[in-house]
């Protein structure tokens, strides 16, 4: 950043802007000139949109100069508002490039979900020039070595399907940062995806795995299953070598089994993008359950509020019928139901009035 | 539709007729909040970019002293934009299907004195829940002014048209003040200690906006202080006149009705959906008027349709108008609308008339269903 910029930044940080420009803020007026000018909020161009395989693109994302960069590992929150319905839609996906400095551009590799309105957007009809709209990077499946082992002595990184874009980060900030493996200090990178078609970033590992560097690659693909033999024969000591494991729930399921309460293994693993649909309007089943005040109910069909209330919390609430907003709540998760309109709604994180929305099956709620 | 003569009524509509009048609203309802979209997201983005750049351009000419009456119109237009078509109705939450944290009602605060946070408990719950209940909505005369008949009457009264214009001038702290319920704690109702929870959101808005205003912006101009100083002190108090005089024409004018807990049935419960619409339509008022009037108004000159629809997005408010005017013809419902100097008048002579003892009875001009029944005025 030169001196100017960081001057201006400085300036624009400032107790004194804050000031003359509330209660809207700075950035409010900033973005009336370019949206990419920002002094607290974090927004980006898409640069480059890279198809990969079918279904799978890395756009190349410029952000703003308040982006604080990232850790190799780490996740960020983009927002994009989708042309069909005029509304806001925030996924979490992790970034795929090597650890970034402030400022500087970086890249996500997003699969298209079926049902992921944000992702099919991004891959399938997002163009250089899209503003997104991030938060800082954030989470803590970093690459960094357990308390024992304070130098890279030997890393092992376990991944299925879409969870290979943050060990990808990883192994791109090693080898970008001179890591060879020529002191002994081996990399083995372990990787199932569904067919040879499904392999992102085929060609890069292919290059890394021919290349001297102390990096081992093993890409499986179909039917083979991760299996704690193979694993053994690869890694012998695995339970005792710094492990990141980013998959699938099975893949999951099966390497925690294997590694036991190995204190060495990190993982992340990110929720299913969307809940089991409600099953017609006159079901009433599963469990709601309130997330901050660690309280489960099950279902009676009552509004989210009287069922809160039943069970003992104190949510905030005013008119009890929809009009002033006062009980809005953040459902992360679960079908829900607008008594007023009727609508169903499946979208994760999504805020809703709970006086006027009932559960159709499973709902977490923070509340 | 047929009415019994021996059915009990309310406001002129037998229980069934007050139903089917509720379900044509709530189609409508339905029909909009479905129809959302695009056009309304850029509306506000649009209405938002005039109100910023209107700001900046206020402020900016006062460095300019002889284009100080266009600095303090371009600010005094701001103001308005900000906290009537934007400040209103983005904390009614009108905007909160679009997902953008900055126009969320929960996160939005407004160019006034008041800490939105308090506004959202006392106008979108306590007034808009129990619009013109008598004991219930605090917004009926406002624990200052006697605006209904059945406000019991008594000398302090005598001052109603002096404290109506105090209001007025200082409109923005009227409603900053209007949640510690000062009255309340006058008639020892209600302590100081009551109100606690309040002070400290009441503080910091009232510094920010104050340090801005009347010290940050002046003193940014140099030895043109006073005159930045005076601007964007005529700037609030035009925000503060306009805004008085379209919220007092959207419920006080003559014809509109107020309630008592008693016959709503809000404490047992039983007021329905389509009470609750009706009493809604009845304790409110419409202003006529242009479209850069509607805008200004912050669509408030649609009160009615703002009352029955508070969290539908306001611009949509003249096109509802149309069909909610036509539903209250065939129910026979009075539509109470009228062009701004009309209804100036008739609120200035309520406030006039309610100084004194006495006044008109509450009930508004209902008669039931009458297809060939006139509009009341």
């Amino acid at each position: 950043m030169s001196i100017v910029a960081d001057a201006t930044g400085r300036v624009l940080r400032s107790r004194l802007a804050a000031a003359l420009t509330a209660p809207h803020g700075v950035d409010r007026y900033l973005e009336l000139i370019d949206p990419m000018l920002a002094a607290h909020e974090v927004r980006a161009r898409v640069v480059e949109i890279t198809p990969e395989t079918p279904g799978v693109a890395t756009l190349t994302l410029q952000p703003t100069s308040t982006w604080r960069g990232h850790q190799a590992g780490q996740h960020v929150l983009v927002g994009a508002d989708l042309p069909a319905s005029a509304k806001r839609t925030t996924r979490a996906f992790s970034i795929s490039s090597a650890a970034s400095a402030p400022g500087e551009r970086f890249t996500l590799t997003i699969r298209a979900h079926e049902e992921g309105q944000l992702s099919k957007f991004l891959v399938h009809e997002a163009r250089p020039g899209q503003l997104l709209h991030l938060s800082q990077a954030q989470g803590d499946f970093v690459l960094t070595e357990s308390p024992a082992t304070p130098t890279n002595h030997r890393l092992l990184l376990i991944t299925g399907g879409s969870g290979i874009t943050p060990a990808m980060s990883m192994l791109r900030t090693l080898l970008r940062d001179g890591y060879d493996g020529h002191v002994g200090r081996k990399v083995t990178f372990l990787h199932f995806a569904r067919s040879a078609e499904d392999q992102i970033f085929a060609d890069e590992l292919a290059a890394i795995a021919d290349a001297d560097n102390g990096v081992d690659v093993h890409l499986h693909h179909g039917d083979s299953l991760f299996s704690e033999f193979l694993l053994r024969r690869l890694v012998p000591d695995f339970r005792t070598t710094d492990t990141w494991l980013c998959g699938p729930p099975g893949l999951v399921e099966l390497v925690t089994d294997a590694f036991g309460d190995s204190p060495r293994l990190r993982m992340e693993f990110f929720k299913p993008a969307t809940a089991r649909v409600g099953r017609g309007s006159d079901a009433v089943e599963g469990e709601v359950s309130f997330a901050r005040s660690g309280v489960t109910t099950t279902n009676n069909g009552a509004s989210l509020l009287e069922q809160a209330e039943a069970a003992g919390l104190k949510p905030d609430f005013g008119c009890r019928m929809g009009i002033c907003f006062s009980c809005t709540a953040r459902k992360t998760s679960g079908t829900v139901r607008n008594v007023l309109t009727g609508e169903e709604s499946a979208a994760p994180d999504e805020d809703i009035r709970i006086c006027v929305t009932t559960p159709a099956g499973d709902c977490h709620i923070d509340l | 539709m047929s009415t019994t003569t021996d059915e009990k009524t309310y406001h002129g509509l037998t229980h069934d007729q007050i139903e089917s009048f509720g379900a044509e609203l709530d189609a409508i309802r339905q029909r909009v909040i479905a129809d959302l979209g695009q056009a309304d997201r850029d509306y506000l983005l649009n209405i938002l970019k005039w109100q910023r750049g209107l700001e900046i351009t206020g402020r900016a000419l006062f460095y300019l002293p002889p284009a100080w009456p266009i600095a303090v119109g371009a600010l005094s237009v701001s103001k308005i934009l900000d906290n009537m078509e934007i400040g209103h109705n983005v904390m009614h939450g009108q905007y909160d299907w679009m997902g953008d944290p900055d126009l969320n009602s929960r996160m939005f605060d407004w160019d006034t004195v008041c800490p939105g946070e308090q506004w959202k408990y006392s106008h979108n719950y306590i007034h808009h829940t129990y619009t013109n209940i008598l004991g219930k909505d605090r917004d009926i005369g406002y624990g200052i002014l006697r605006m209904d008949p059945d406000q019991k009457w008594n000398p302090y009264y005598l001052g109603n048209p002096v404290y109506a214009f105090l209001l007025m001038v200082f409109f923005e702290w009227g409603v900053a003040l209007h949640d510690l319920e000062v009255e309340e704690i006058v008639a020892g109702r209600r302590t100081w200690k009551d109100t606690k929870h309040l002070h400290r959101g009441l503080i910091r808005k009232i510094r920010g906006q104050v340090l801005k205003d009347y010290l940050l912006f002046p003193a940014l101009t140099g030895p043109l202080f006073p005159l930045t100083f005076l601007g964007n002190a005529t700037a609030n108090l035009v925000r503060n006149i306009w805004a008085f005089n379209i919220i007092f024409c959207g419920h006080f004018p003559a014809g509109v009705a107020s309630f008592s807990e008693e016959e709503t049935g809000i404490n047992e419960g039983t007021e329905t959906q389509g009470m609750w619409y009706l009493r809604q339509l009845l304790g409110s008022a419409n202003i006529a008027g242009g479209k850069l009037f509607h805008v200004m108004s912050g669509n408030l000159s649609h009160q009615i349709e703002h009352h029955l629809f508070p969290d539908i997005p306001a611009r949509r408010y003249p096109e509802i108008a149309e069909e909610v005017r036509e539903i209250c013809e065939r129910y026979g419902l009075p539509y109470n609308t009228g062009p701004l100097h009309k209804q100036l008048f008739s609120v200035a002579k309520k406030i006039c008339r309610l100084a004194l003892p006495g006044g008109q009875p509450k009930e508004a001009d209902v008669t039931g269903v009458a297809p060939a029944h006139p509009l009341a005025a």
